[in-house]
């Protein structure tokens, strides 16, 4: 990966920190409403997973999406405006937090009931497989969603019908505040793939390189025909679930003990260590993705509510 | 002019899209190989090959889901449930994603999707194969929810659904499947969300869908040999629901009988008699009255069964309470 590229990667993790700090103070000060679940720590997984897809290659995930939107290329202005339910936000504020897409960058949400966008995801795989296109579907989900129907029949199904999908599994060991051993068979959650006859690897997700280069193989793997893969990426959030999490299910120690490989400074330590980059440009980009936050927050504040006229706009595409 | 079964006009319907549009394809349980497990896809497989009539697991949130998916990326899937009463096991993809996906993402997601799904009783089938749950799925907003009563409005309607942009949830009566009736030649479409008028009359208004239509008529028929003339109203489409020709009726009428093959309470009689009240409560000569399934899960005898479904002699008692 050339330097320009690393430094990109850089700026969108720390871009997604900043922004969720941002959004954090926001919303305890009133300003952003509903429910909020923060991508903190686990920037690496959505920024290396991102950066090795192609245009043509369609991204779909679950409620926890902030970090997603921004790798797949939306303005944090438009984040942050959907976050505050503005009518420039990227889903007109009709969404919030856990629903936002981009149809245009190939980014398909942002799905808030658990599990629930994985037969979408077989679909959207079956449109271009239909279409004879050569996209493939990167649809990522929580290890709580392995332990839903849904999860078993996208996965059944994209496999009988040799679906170009790649399934990626975040697993932050907790759904809410269930620990995976409390309520999933198997807590290596690759062993589920097994059952469909899906090709798996699980990979470091607090090392947005190692992210980058499973995803990269998995991704042209998918492409190439051979049906549906399956990553499953360790990872970790350092904030609670959601903005109401009490976090009476673990430990101040084990969160320390994994804010010690804090993706961003795991990425900086081998930006620096290997002459990619100085702490000092390092340092500029941390002050111009601060920078980027403050202007999407301003942006977001200074945009219009959407007018009570259009309540029932997108309801249905055609006049009923 | 053909006289066909409500069967061949579904069938038609289908195959006459699929030749007109490539995008358009079907998916579900044993629609091809098989052949539909109500013959309504019977030759397609053979014709159109098994990309384009897709045999699928038993796996209704699959079905729908995918079909969900293959619809934002602009394919028209037809999907369908072997029966409604599977519908609750996709009942996720049907309520949260398909009803909602164009408004809560500002209208970016795009769902050209039908939903065939076949209901009714009066089979034997048991309380769980024989259900009629169309007033849950036409409670909700985004979703257009259809249920024809003659082989020439589901050959109308179906077309229309195929080519609507909006999530179609096209709901058939399996013991209406060998109906015969006309349906124009050629290139029939039925717009969707209007009421039809099927049988004129001045005394009552009764207002109906689906199997009830066939029910109604029925009664018509015996009410006029005491020259009662029954207006019938046809509302085969619950979602948008169009008001407007039952109101017109009922101002001329006076009188209201509500007929469906669901249950009564929170069903469509309570929607239809609500809007006749708050639109023409000063037309209200008696009261409306609502002729129903009975609030019973139905049972397997046949005797049981068929004295918890309504039947023409309890619409002709309805009429005559409200004349």
């Amino acid at each position: 990966m050339d330097k320009a590229k690393l430094l990109d990667l850089y700026y969108q993790m720390v871009l997604i920190r900043r922004l969720e700090e941002s959004g954090a103070e926001l919303y305890q000060a009133g300003k952003i409403g509903g429910f909020m679940h923060l991508y903190i720590g686990q920037e690496a997984v959505s920024t290396g997973l991102i950066a090795a897809r192609q245009p043509q290659d369609r991204v779909i995930t679950a409620y926890r999406d902030h970090g997603v939107a921004i790798s797949c290329g939306i303005p944090a202005n438009q984040v942050m405006a959907e976050l505050m339910g503005k009518s420039t936000g990227i889903s007109k504020g009709r969404g919030g937090s856990m629903h936002m897409a981009d149809v245009t960058r190939n980014f398909w949400g942002g799905h808030a009931i658990v599990g629930a966008h994985l037969p979408l995801a077989a679909g959207l795989a079956l449109g271009d497989k239909y279409a004879g296109r050569d996209g493939v579907t990167i649809c990522m989900f929580g290890e709580g969603a392995t332990n839903i129907g849904f999860f078993h029949e996208a996965l059944n199904l994209s496999k009988v019908w040799t679906l170009p999908v790649l399934w990626v599994c975040e697993n932050n060991m907790y759904g809410m505040g269930t620990a995976v051993e409390r309520a999933s068979a198997v807590s290596e959650i690759q062993q589920k793939a097994e059952g469909y006859g899906m090709a798996h690897e699980r990979v470091d997700g607090m090392d947005v390189l190692a992210v980058y280069e499973a995803a990269k193989k998995a991704i042209e793997t998918v492409r190439s025909g051979s049906g549906p893969n399956m990553l499953e990426i360790m990872t970790y959030r350092f904030r609670g679930h959601s903005m109401g999490d009490p976090e009476r299910y673990r430990k101040r120690e084990e969160v320390k003990k994994w804010e010690e490989h804090d993706p961003i400074g795991v990425f900086h330590a081998f930006l620096t260590g290997n002459k990619k980059a100085t702490a000092k440009a390092l340092e500029e980009i941390e002050t111009r993705a601060k920078a980027d936050v403050q202007k999407a927050v301003e942006f977001a504040e200074a945009s219009p509510e959407p007018g009570l006229d259009t309540l029932f706009n997108h309801v249905y595409v055609e006049e009923v | 002019m053909a006289r066909i079964t409500m069967r061949e006009a579904i069938s038609q319907a289908m195959w006459e899209e699929m030749e007109r549009d490539p995008n358009v394809f079907i998916l579900g349980e044993e629609v091809g190989v098989w052949g539909g497990s109500y013959a309504v896809t019977k030759g397609f497989y053979d014709h159109f090959g098994g990309e384009r009539v897709r045999d699928t697991p038993i796996a209704e949130a699959a079905i729908i889901g995918a079909a969900i998916g293959s619809a934002m990326t602009g394919l028209r899937p037809i999907a369908e449930l072997m029966t409604i009463n599977f519908a609750f096991s996709a009942m996720d993809h049907i309520v949260n994603e398909a009803a909602k996906l164009h408004y809560m993402f500002g209208g970016q997601f795009v769902l050209p999707l039908v939903i065939r799904a076949v209901g009714g009783g009066g089979r034997q089938l048991g309380a769980t194969h024989s259900q009629t749950p169309d007033a849950i799925f036409a409670h909700f907003p985004g979703l257009k929810v259809i249920s024809p009563g003659t082989p020439a409005d589901a050959k109308g309607l179906l077309k229309a659904s195929i080519r609507s942009n909006d999530p179609v949830l096209f709901i058939e009566n399996a013991t209406l499947y060998q109906v015969r009736g006309e349906v124009p030649d050629g290139d029939y479409i039925v717009p969707i969300g209007k009421s039809t008028i099927q049988r004129p009359g001045k005394d009552v208004t009764i207002v109906t869908y689906s199997k009830g239509l066939e029910i109604s008529m029925k009664a018509a028929e015996e009410l006029a040999k005491d020259g009662i003339e029954a207006e019938i109203v046809d509302l085969r489409s619950l979602r948008p629901l169009d008001i407007g020709p039952v109101i017109e009726s009922f101002k001329k009428t006076n009188r209201a009988v509500i007929v469906e093959e669901g249950w009564k309470s929170y069903g469509v009689g309570a929607e239809v008699s609500s809007r006749i009240y708050e639109q023409a409560f000063d037309y209200v000569d008696a009261p409306v009255v609502r002729v129903a399934q009975k609030e019973v899960p139905l049972p397997y005898n046949r005797a049981l069964e068929q004295s918890a479904l309504p039947q023409p002699a309890d619409v002709v008692a309805a009429v005559r309470e409200v004349l």
